[in-house]
């Protein structure tokens, strides 16, 4: 199992290191994009698959990160400085967006977080001597890093690659760590958790804040991808986007926001060759797996390795004392 | 002996009709105190009350004299108060080690140290002999999820001991376990007991169960305690047999 388990992720990487060359400029910016979406989908797990809170304001935090981004690198910070901002800035705007949620659930706590959402929109259309409106921003510079220029997407697609590794990394350090154990007992349990001593309250502002600061890291991420951003990007529709693919992918399962946003951003394209009908051939695969495996792709995937069994014998029978400490 | 938990004058009222009405008892250190009487007298409301799961319309709650009342379920288990739930409580998809891990990971260090150390914050030997201890070592790697109801309301008793604490509330412990089982299940409540000195208010249906473990036992019914004292006192006690039988 172990030895599978590592063929795929040596395959994976090859692939991912392998997969700009020899693409055109657009197969790499879906890469990119792919990357992009992926860290700000892994915030999402985080928040939702693993600690079960939800949230329909991830996009929100996409914008931030990325007018965050905007607005420091064309003024000549490095992005570097935009990355420590929208951490910052979207660690405190989440851990407050998680009040509601220690008094709300599922749809309420929903429409509280979609609430938010569209302030925020409001807020980027609105507030236009900050974000520019309806205008939007232009001229987003690729940084340089010590020398070496991301201005060609190639360089971009491998540098928005690293930020993914490094956010995959610190993700997987979280979820194996105690406290991912604490967010899944938030989950699945919150009185019990509690009765165990586990401060639901403090885990749950702190899905909410981790999930939220990765939002911004995608952000900034997606600024300079693009480009050019403008309050529409970061609208409903990408916050419906992410939760499809953290969805899709398996909520809860660490790869899952890889699949889920592999099928989001890269299966479209795929399916033009079916011309017009290619958006009426995804939201139909779409639909199919979830009728048939609510639990995503990684779900189906445990569920075909692992049926369901139970264990064949239970305990033994008390035959001697034991004493524990 | 000293006074672990102390109950003064609880009241909890729904709309206007009171579960409990003005409840008072105390809990001595190393005491397996048996809390019996019909259904919906309010034996569990009262355990709620006293956990902090529900807030009391009246009265106050201490532990070691310091004053609980309503105080956070986390907190309280911070203060080695432990409990188990009327229905089965653990978590699906975490292991049977991994369930007891959690129950003991809060109690080792802060916050940010449980991140930044160990994953299993150093819990794995004690989860193992708990696990020995319960007698689960064949499923100790299995989801919680797929184990029988009897294993996982071993594992939920288990949880509740997890963190060493002095005092535990059990609901119900003995529902729907299997007589062999059951037997199992006293054995091991009685030998924390003893070799821990750690203090149970076990409330229970099955009178063989709790007649054969508790020290005292209190009858509660209409939320107010008619009966208080030994197993054998209970039992020929004409208040108690008409709580049951009805007048």
């Amino acid at each position: 199992m172990m030895l599978a388990r590592n063929v795929v992720s040596i395959a994976a990487v090859t692939l991912l290191v392998a997969a700009p060359f020899g693409l055109k400029p657009y197969g790499v910016y879906l890469l990119s994009l792919w990357a992009v979406m992926t860290v700000a989908a892994i915030g999402l797990n985080l928040t939702l698959g693993y600690a079960g809170q939800i949230s329909l304001a991830q996009a929100s935090f996409v914008g931030i990160g990325a007018y965050t981004a905007a607005l420091l690198t064309t003024q000549g910070w490095p992005l570097w400085a935009a990355f420590v901002a929208a951490i910052a800035l979207c660690f405190v705007l989440g851990w407050l967006l998680g009040y509601p949620a220690l008094r709300l659930q599922h749809h309420y706590l929903a429409f509280v977080t979609l609430s938010f959402a569209t302030v925020v929109f409001l807020v980027f259309r609105n507030e236009e001597w900050l974000t520019k409106g309806v205008y939007g921003i232009s001229g987003i510079p690729r940084p340089t890093l010590l020398g070496w220029s991301t201005k060609a997407p190639v360089d971009f697609y491998f540098f928005c690659l690293g930020v993914l590794a490094l956010t995959a990394g610190a993700a997987w350090w979280l979820v194996r760590s105690p406290w991912g154990r604490a967010f899944t007992a938030l989950r699945e349990n919150p009185i019990r958790a509690a009765s165990l001593g586990v401060d639901t309250r403090r885990y749950t502002l702190m899905a909410f804040a981790i999930g939220s600061a990765l939002g911004g890291v995608s952000g900034v991420l997606y600024a300079p991808l693009v480009q050019f951003i403008e309050p529409t990007a970061f609208a409903l529709g990408l916050s419906l986007n992410l939760l499809l693919m953290v969805i899709v992918g398996g909520a809860g399962f660490f790869f899952g926001p890889f699949l889920g946003a592999a099928v989001s951003v890269l299966l479209p394209e795929w399916l033009r060759f079916s011309e017009g009908l290619y958006l009426i051939l995804y939201a139909a695969l779409v639909m199919i797996l979830m009728a048939f495996c609510p639990s995503g792709l990684l779900g189906l995937a445990e569920r075909l390795r692992k049926p369901a069994t139970r264990p064949a014998s239970g305990p033994t029978l008390p035959t001697s004392e034991s004493g524990f400490s | 002996m000293s006074t672990i938990l102390e109950v003064r004058g609880l009241e909890k009222t729904f709309g206007g009709i009171g579960a409990v009405n003005g409840v008072s008892f105390d809990v001595h250190q190393g005491e397996i105190l048996g809390l019996i009487g019909p259904n919906g007298s309010g034996k569990s409301t009262l355990f709620n009350c006293i956990l902090g799961q529900l807030a009391p319309s009246a009265g106050e709650v201490r532990i070691d004299g310091r004053p609980v009342t309503s105080m956070r379920p986390c907190d309280l288990n911070r203060l080695g108060v432990g409990r188990t739930f009327q229905l089965l409580q653990v978590f699906p998809q975490l292991s049977v080690r991994e369930n007891l891990i959690l129950a003991g990971q809060e109690h080792q260090g802060s916050m940010w140290s449980r991140l930044l150390g160990r994953r299993d914050a150093g819990l794995t030997a004690t989860a193992n002999r708990m696990i020995d201890f319960f007698r689960l070592t064949v499923v100790a790697d299995e989801k919680a999820g797929a184990l029988s109801y009897g294993q996982q309301k071993l594992l939920d008793v288990a949880m509740a001991f997890m963190a060493g604490p002095r005092l535990v509330l059990l609901d119900e412990p003995a529902s729907g376990v299997n007589p062999t089982m059951l037997a199992d299940l006293r054995e091991r409540l009685r030998g924390i007991n003893e070799t821990r000195q750690a203090t149970f208010v076990v409330i229970e249906h099955n009178m063989a169960f709790v007649m054969s473990l508790c020290t005292r036992i209190l009858v509660l019914a209409e939320g107010r305690i008619i009966a208080e004292g030994t197993p054998d006192e209970v039992r020929g006690n004409h208040g108690v047999i008409e709580a049951y039988l009805g007048h």
